[in-house]
């Protein structure tokens, strides 16, 4: 199987085989890329980067990111659960908005600063 | 009575590459104005809500106003001065003097070396000629990305993405993620023009198609879009008649080419007629020693780390350049070879360090990159979504004192 | 007395505008959202000559007169006119003959200043020329203008005169009782009415039945345009030697610094029909390379479409009509544009007014013009800035628009991104709206007290957003 790796800006080519229950990983400058594969073929997880509802900010949202790696399969779950969300001005960059996405263990992250509006 | 502010190095721009520029050239001693139009810093990095920035710069993967964040920090350690909704509507070709307007009246600043760093703009459905009706719902990608991400407004429900530049895929992932139904994203060449990770992780991830040799050749809909006709094209790019099919979409969003914001240089600065930059030499000087240029106003780059890193650069020599230490330097011309697109600096300073851009025109699995007679690599998967960085030595650079000038070419193997 | 003035194109506006003169009560009614929407918006903005139109016309008598008129016109109202003159350029010997023909024609008509001149003398002007021109009839009262503003600024005049306007208003019937006008009926209600002028552009065929006239078909003809950025190397209005259907693709110098490519001329059903077509496209590119070889594609920065007016008869309609109080102001085809003020004079004194023995009234020809920081010294922009400090927000960074530009627009009547875009220029230069498209919405939608959602882009059904991403 042929995959791009996404770890970093230089998309490496990735050939992935499975020998008797080894995955086989080929066209990776960095071990990041095998582990990229490992994890692609298992559970791929992917870093989600969106924007929650602010009240009373001078901005109407606050963009926002995982602080790691989530399943792929949870995104349509966790995108319709952020929806819901709604975080009072000020925010602070760096502010957790979310302990623990929908029990996967990552926190959601404020990616910017949004002041109460005047 | 106009005021006047007199600095030694003004920064235009308050972007990844001015804010660079100017936290440099303040850690070289220099005063440094930066002068930004919008009421916040960080340029087209606020709207990039997107993870994929900072890996070389600050070693972890930060979205675009993290990234902004960082540099601001920066910029208020090196004490640089910030004038926020300022914007230049003039530059004196003379000399380094430059005049803005911001809210309490019209500036005049007086410098003794300018860093222009004012980004790109988006080539826009006007320039394509595509016939059919002017219907609202027809967004560049980065207007359409500043609706979404920062003024929290949805354009449309149903998407087509014309052009797979990197905004593009970007914006495909977002309209998904926000409800709204991509349709696909439909690129005229024979590759995506974005980086394979964005295909990968914003397309793929969410079975948005690809259409690549595939372009809009007509627009319905009188007042808001209701569909556009998509057609095949072949290796000259020509359109294939009878592959014509009509997609219901009321979104076109177009990624189609970013192009440098020079506009008030055009009038004296010679531009590089491929990429719509100035040239530069490797100090990222112009032909007027005392304006230099970075980022996106120079050339359209794939990474804002290596927009910052240059953006550094060259604040440092403007602050040497500002304080005296450095004139025009004699320069040997760089020259656009085989299969090279995109290529910056277009001159090198012998005997100076120096790093270059490039750009190949269509992907190479295999090809050697040749600047006679310094530099000979074989390099490994080029493709035109990804600049090439070749560094030389002042050795290198050294070499080419006797040249009258050098070429870049790329030869396939 | 009431007179009501159906369709706020330049015709309309400057016919309600001459109406206000008088002791009437003037009511101006406009389908579409604002005012110049429909044929006014795109045209190729030229004030002609008259050296096109054939003697004895109404074309020919009324486009020398409306040239004329211009200067005054435009300085009165605060609308950018500009002579630039103009060449009909033959390329061949055998079209020779057609410039003597046109330069006759134009001698009878009364344009002043007509000259045939030698390639050399024409090079010299306008060095892009095709160099392998061999004459071209010099006509020096061309100019151009935009026609939009031009209604805006008419309809602006006209509400400091007392009219009331009516935009987004259809009128549906015309009540005749007797042979005499009594009113209008529109979606929204009848309006009483002794006068009615009919100055619908591509409708004034449905209008005039409405009043029961028996009139021939008015038939949309398309012109597809291209405009090119800042070619500022071109000085006159280039004309091809002209056929006996159009005036062929013209290069035209527009007011604000670019250059505009067209028309072509097709007869279309739809009188809503204003989309480009490739043929049409390469057709405009074609004929204008004709004239300006080496014209820079890759500075097109946009393409359009505008209908005009035709009937087989190919001249105007002006005038009283059968049914009392009735007058029609219709099929205003080439030269309309020029043609339109010296049609609104004729019609509202010599006409109008002479048959309702109307008395004058205290009137202010003048409109004060918006401010436009582009225009201004630097010194007298800080000055504005210290009064304003909008005019110190650039919203449009191409055409150096400001926050308080966009305000005073809507202040006076924009309601729309297309509205603030003719009447300020925002999003009429090189990145057409890209940066500055957002800004524009948040500004209509404040100063209107609207949502985002309800910010159209020209018409009813044209929203720019559909709503906010977290409700």
């Amino acid at each position: 199987m042929r995959l791009v790796c996404i770890a970093c800006p230089l998309g490496c080519e990735l050939l992935v085989r499975e020998d008797s229950g080894r995955v086989l990983v080929q066209g990776n400058r960095c071990t990041r890329g095998e582990a990229y594969a490992r994890e692609e073929m298992t559970d791929p997880k992917r870093v989600l980067a969106t924007s929650v509802k602010v009240l009373g900010g001078d901005y109407p949202l606050v963009s926002v990111r995982t602080d790691r790696p989530v399943p792929k399969r949870l995104i349509p779950e966790i995108m319709a659960f952020i929806r819901t969300l709604r975080v009072e001005a000020p925010v602070e960059l760096g502010q957790i908005i979310v302990e623990d996405l929908l029990g996967s263990g990552a926190k959601l992250l404020a990616t910017r600063t949004v002041r109460r509006a005047d | 009575m106009i005021k006047v502010w007199k600095v030694e190095v003004a920064v235009v721009g308050g972007g990844a590459a001015g804010m660079a520029a100017a936290a440099a050239a303040a850690r070289e001693g220099a005063s440094v104005l930066l002068l930004e139009r919008n009421t916040c810093l960080g340029g087209v990095l606020d709207q990039c809500i997107h993870p994929g920035f900072g890996l070389h710069r600050y070693k972890e993967e930060l979205t675009g106003p993290e990234f902004a964040f960082r540099l601001h920090t920066e910029l208020e350690k090196a004490r640089v001065e910030v004038a926020f909704s300022h914007t230049v509507i003039n530059v004196n070709p003379q000399k380094p003097e430059i005049l803005a307007v911001g809210p309490n009246g019209l500036v005049r600043v007086q410098a003794k070396a300018v860093v222009w760093a004012c980004g790109a703009w988006e080539r826009p459905l006007g320039h394509l000629l595509i016939p059919g009706t002017r219907p609202a719902g027809i967004f560049t990608a980065g207007l359409a990305q500043r609706l979404v991400n920062i003024h929290g407004l949805l354009p449309g429900r149903r998407v087509l993405i014309l052009g797979s530049g990197d905004i593009g895929l970007i914006m495909a992932r977002r309209f998904h993620l926000e409800g709204a139904e991509v349709v696909g994203v439909a690129e005229i060449k024979p590759f995506p023009g974005g980086l394979l990770r964005n295909v990968r992780q914003c397309l793929e991830d969410y079975g948005i198609p690809l259409f690549l040799r595939t372009t809009v050749s007509e627009i319905h809909g009188r007042d808001r879009l209701t569909g556009v006709t998509l057609v095949e094209v072949d290796e000259q790019g020509k359109t294939i008649p009878g592959t014509e099919r009509f997609i219901k979409v009321d979104t076109l969003v177009l990624s189609v080419g970013l192009i440098p914001e020079i506009r008030l240089l055009e009038g004296f600065l010679s531009c590089d007629h491929v990429q719509r930059g100035p040239r530069v030499n490797s100090f990222w000087q112009t032909e007027h020693p005392w304006l230099f240029v970075v980022g996106n106003a120079l050339v359209v780059f794939d990474l804002v780390d290596t927009v910052a890193a240059v953006g550094e650069e060259a604040g440092r020599f403007a602050a040497r350049f500002a304080c005296g230490e450095m004139q025009g330097e004699p320069c040997v011309p760089l020259k656009r070879g085989q299969n090279v697109a995109a290529l910056v600096p277009q001159a090198f300073i012998p005997g100076e360090p120096a790093r270059l851009f490039l750009r190949v025109i269509r992907p190479f699995p295999k090809a050697r990159v040749k600047i006679s007679p310094v530099y000979s690599k074989v390099h490994l998967g080029l493709r035109p979504a990804e600049m090439v960085e070749i560094r030389l030595s002042s050795e290198a650079t050294a070499e080419l004192q006797r040249c009258s000038e050098a070429t870049v070419e790329v030869h396939p193997q | 007395m009431r007179a009501v003035v159906i369709g706020a194109g330049v015709v309309g506006a400057l016919i309600a505008r001459e109406l206000c003169r008088y002791d009437l009560t003037v009511l101006l009614f406009e389908r579409e959202l604002e005012v110049g929407f429909g044929v006014t918006k795109a045209n190729s903005a030229i004030v002609h000559a008259g050296f096109h139109d054939e003697p004895g016309t109404l074309r020919a008598r009324f486009c020398v007169k409306g040239n004329a008129f211009y200067p005054k016109l435009c300085e009165e109202l605060g609308v950018p006119f500009r002579r630039t003159g103009a060449y009909v350029l033959a390329l061949h010997a055998q079209e020779v003959p057609e410039l003597e023909r046109l330069l006759a024609q134009g001698e009878k008509n009364g344009v002043p200043g007509l000259e045939i001149q030698r390639t050399e003398e024409i090079l010299a002007r306008e060095p892009k020329v095709n160099p392998k021109i061999v004459a071209g009839l010099w006509a020096p009262t061309v100019g151009v203008t935009e026609p939009w503003a031009l209604a805006q600024a008419a309809v602006e005049n006209a509400l400091l005169n007392g009219l009331e306007l009516h935009l987004a208003e259809k009128v549906q019937t015309i009540e005749v009782k007797n042979g005499c006008v009594k009113g209008i009926k529109t979606d929204v209600g009848f309006y009483a009415a002794e006068i009615v002028v009919n100055a619908a552009g591509l409708f004034a065929d449905q209008v005039a039945r409405m009043a029961g006239l028996d009139v021939p078909e008015i038939r949309p003809r398309r012109g597809q345009y291209i405009l090119l950025e800042g070619e500022t190397n071109i000085h006159s209005v280039l004309f091809p030697c002209p056929t006996p259907k159009s005036k062929g693709i013209l290069v035209v110098p527009s007011v604000d610094g670019n250059l505009l490519l067209g028309p072509t001329a097709e007869d279309v059903d739809d009188k809503a029909d204003t989309t480009t077509t490739q043929e049409g496209l390469q057709q405009v590119r074609e004929g204008a390379k004709r004239l300006v070889p080496d014209l820079d594609f890759s500075r097109a920065i946009k393409s359009f479409a505008g209908l005009r007016p035709e009937t087989a008869a190919a001249d105007f309609w002006v005038g009283p009509t059968k049914i009392r109080g009735f007058y029609q102001a219709g099929a205003m085809r080439s030269p309309g544009l020029t043609a339109a003020p010296a049609i609104a004079r004729f019609l509202v004194h010599e006409v109008i007014a002479t048959e309702w023995h109307l008395s004058p009234r205290n009137w202010n020809p003048r409109r004060v013009p918006p401010p436009r920081v582009a225009d201004l010294s630097p010194e007298e922009w800080d000055e504005l800035i210290r009064q304003d400090p909008r005019f110190g927000r650039i919203v449009c960074f191409c055409n150096l628009v400001t926050e308080g530009e966009v305000v005073e627009a809507i202040r006076r009547g924009a309601r729309t991104i297309d509205g603030i875009k003719l009447r300020t220029r925002a999003g009429f230069g090189r990145c057409q709206g890209g940066f500055c498209t957002d800004k524009l919405l948040l500004i209509l939608a404040r100063e209107l007290g609207k949502g985002a959602e309800d910010i159209k882009l020209k018409s009813e059904r044209s929203p720019i957003v559909i709503g906010p991403v977290r409700p």
